[in-house]
This record gives C-alpha cells, sequence and structure tokens, in this order.
C-alpha cells in the first residue's frame, strides 16, 4: 500500500488541508469531507471572551478522533511566539505533539524567517514536539531543518493564499533528492493541475487551504485536489516517459499502410 | 477585588481569589476544549482547581479555529 509515513503514522490520504477561509463551519466541514483528507490544520487563537459559550466549537466540527489535528503557528514571527504557541496547541490536544511550525518574516509576502524557523524547530524538536516546518524552497536549509529532527519538510511552492502554481520546480527537486523525512509542498497551490505537478515532482504530500476555501464551489475543488494528488503521485510512481524535444515519434505502426 | 489581564484586557473580579477552573465556569467555558498560559507558563488542565490567581497575573485563554 502506498501511504505517506510521518513521525510513525501512516495516512492513505497525501493531502492535507487548511481550515480557513470558509464561508461557516458547515462548508468546511463538506470540502474537508470532499478533499478526502485525514490531516488539517487548525490555528490557535485567544478565545473571544464575551462570545456566546454556546457557539460551536471547530473542533466539534472535525473532531481529533477522526482528523490528525496539525495545529500551526500562523501570524507568529518570531521563534518565542511560535513555540509559545505550540505549546498551547499541545495542551489544548491533550498533549498531542505533532505541529505545523511557520515563522513568518514579512507580513506582505508572508515569506519565511527561516533564521527564526530553524531556532524553534531546534527548541520544539528538544521538547518532544514533532515537526512539520513550513520553509523557504532552499535545498541547504531544508537539510538543516531535517537535521534538527523535523518530521517534515514542508517549502512553499509560491506565496502563502498566492494560487501562483509551482514556481522553482528545480529548487523543489533538489530538496526531494535530499531528504530522508518526507517533503511537502505548503503554499502557492492554484488549481488542481498545481497539485498534481507537485506530486509528479516526488513530494510526498500537499498542504493546501487557499485553492479550495476560495474555489468558485469549494466542495467541487476539494474533491478535484483529492484526485490530483492521486493522479500526480501514481504519474510519479509509474514514471514519466523521456521528453524528446525534437523528434516525434508515432503511435500507429509505419508500415501496412494500403497503397504502399 | 482580583485585578488580572485576560486576552490583553484587564478585567476585574469582585472574588478576592479565584482557581482557574473557578475563572473558567464564570466565563461560561467550563468543559470546554480550551488552554490555558499564566504569566508565560502552561496551566495543564489537571491544575486548573488547584491554581489560584493572583492580582497582577497575564492570562491567555486559546482555542482552535480555521487556519491554513
Amino acid at each position: 500500500m502506498d501511504q505517506l509515513h510521518i513521525a510513525g503514522r501512516a495516512y492513505g490520504s497525501r493531502l492535507i488541508v487548511g481550515t480557513g477561509k470558509y464561508k461557516d463551519f458547515d462548508e468546511t466541514r463538506r470540502a474537508i469531507e470532499a478533499s478526502g483528507a485525514e490531516m488539517v490544520t487548525v490555528a490557535i487563537r485567544r478565545m473571544n471572551i464575551g462570545q456566546d459559550p454556546g457557539q460551536p466549537n471547530l473542533l466539534e466540527v472535525l473532531p481529533p478522533s477522526r482528523y490528525t489535528i496539525l495545529p500551526n503557528t500562523a501570524g507568529c514571527y518570531t521563534a518565542e511566539d511560535a513555540v509559545r504557541t505550540l505549546r498551547l496547541a499541545r495542551e489544548l490536544l491533550d498533549g498531542h505533539a505533532l505541529v505545523k511550525l511557520e515563522v513568518l518574516g514579512d507580513p506582505s509576502t508572508l515569506f519565511p524567517n527561516m533564521p527564526e524557523t530553524l531556532k524553534a524547530a531546534e527548541v520544539l524538536v528538544k521538547e518532544g514536539f514533532q515537526v512539520m516546518v513550513y520553509c523557504a524552497d532552499d535545498p541547504i536549509q531544508a537539510k538543516m531543518l531535517e537535521d534538527i529532527g523535523c518530521a517534515a519538510i514542508m517549502p512553499l511552492a509560491s506565496l502563502i493564499g498566492s494560487g501562483m502554481g509551482i514556481l522553482n520546480p528545480w529548487n523543489l527537486r533538489l530538496i526531494i533528492d535530499n531528504a530522508q523525512v518526507p517533503v511537502i509542498v505548503d503554499a502557492g497551490v492554484g488549481t488542481a493541475s498545481d497539485a498534481a505537478i507537485a506530486m509528479e515532482l516526488g513530494c510526498d504530500g500537499v498542504l493546501m487551504n487557499t485553492a479550495i476555501a476560495h474555489a468558485g464551489d469549494p466542495v467541487l475543488m476539494a474533491s478535484a485536489m483529492q484526485k490530483a494528488v492521486q493522479a500526480g503521485r501514481e504519474a510519479y510512481r509509474a514514471g514519466r516517459m523521456p521528453r524528446k524535444l525534437y523528434s516525434a515519434d508515432p503511435s500507429s505502426p509505419t508500415t501496412g499502410l494500403i497503397g504502399s | 477585588m482580583l485585578d488580572i489581564t485576560l486576552n490583553g484586557s484587564r478585567r476585574s473580579f469582585t472574588e478576592t481569589s479565584l482557581t482557574v477552573a473557578a475563572l473558567l465556569a464564570s466565563l461560561g467555558y467550563a468543559g470546554k476544549r480550551v488552554a490555558v498560559e499564566r504569566n508565560g507558563e502552561i496551566v495543564p488542565r489537571s491544575q486548573h482547581e488547584s491554581t489560584w490567581l493572583n492580582s497582577g497575573d497575564t492570562l491567555e485563554i486559546v482555542v482552535a479555529v480555521g487556519g491554513g
């Protein structure tokens, strides 16, 4: 069976989805079901004091008994804030250690701050967290994160929420070829073909949020993404034919033509 | 009176002392899935009943919300 193994657990789906930007919890639930994802990211935020405590909670819609919850550090700009957020997440999720680390460098690009990311990863790994880490598509720093002990390396394909697709497949290939841990493209996928390209490159999985949540029909796009990730993975495993730049090669027999 | 900073806002309680569990109950969050940090340290759920707040404490109470 072709499964994704992360931190000692096997997943049938190689698509990881975010839970932000949906119209409401019902749309969130339906899109995530249609995606077939088993792992979903959540953000950790201050409780809105004074809000009706009877309001449904995201973890009631997406129960941790059914989904592997991946708390993130979105919005953190320092290693310290990211570590603090994930300690709260671990408490919130009853000791659950698998987390998504992201330390941002700039609010307009949301590009990762790699020095702070490396610093946070070291602290978190020492504290027993299993760290899936959002990072730049830099093969050297990706390797540093692996050496620190991160459970998965998650380079961006293009800017978070941009939908610009796979902008530097060559760097992704370098990261994939060097890594002994799963490499998951995190950020930048815009449509199904982008997800398929990521998987054809040899990525172990794809993490996306906006491509589904901001599609015209999020539930239908979630279904498309499930298929694209599966198709891309199968194509990668099958091995594509060599590219022939300057010569055609007919698929039909060249002999036995009538009138010859 | 108990004066604390709760999720970035100053709050006053008429009680002179309050446990974390009692605070959560007074906010309507008893039994809800929340995590509490007091003065930068996690207060584990198992210690909510036995952790007393002091005036000047800074508390963060967080939940999971949608995110990518």
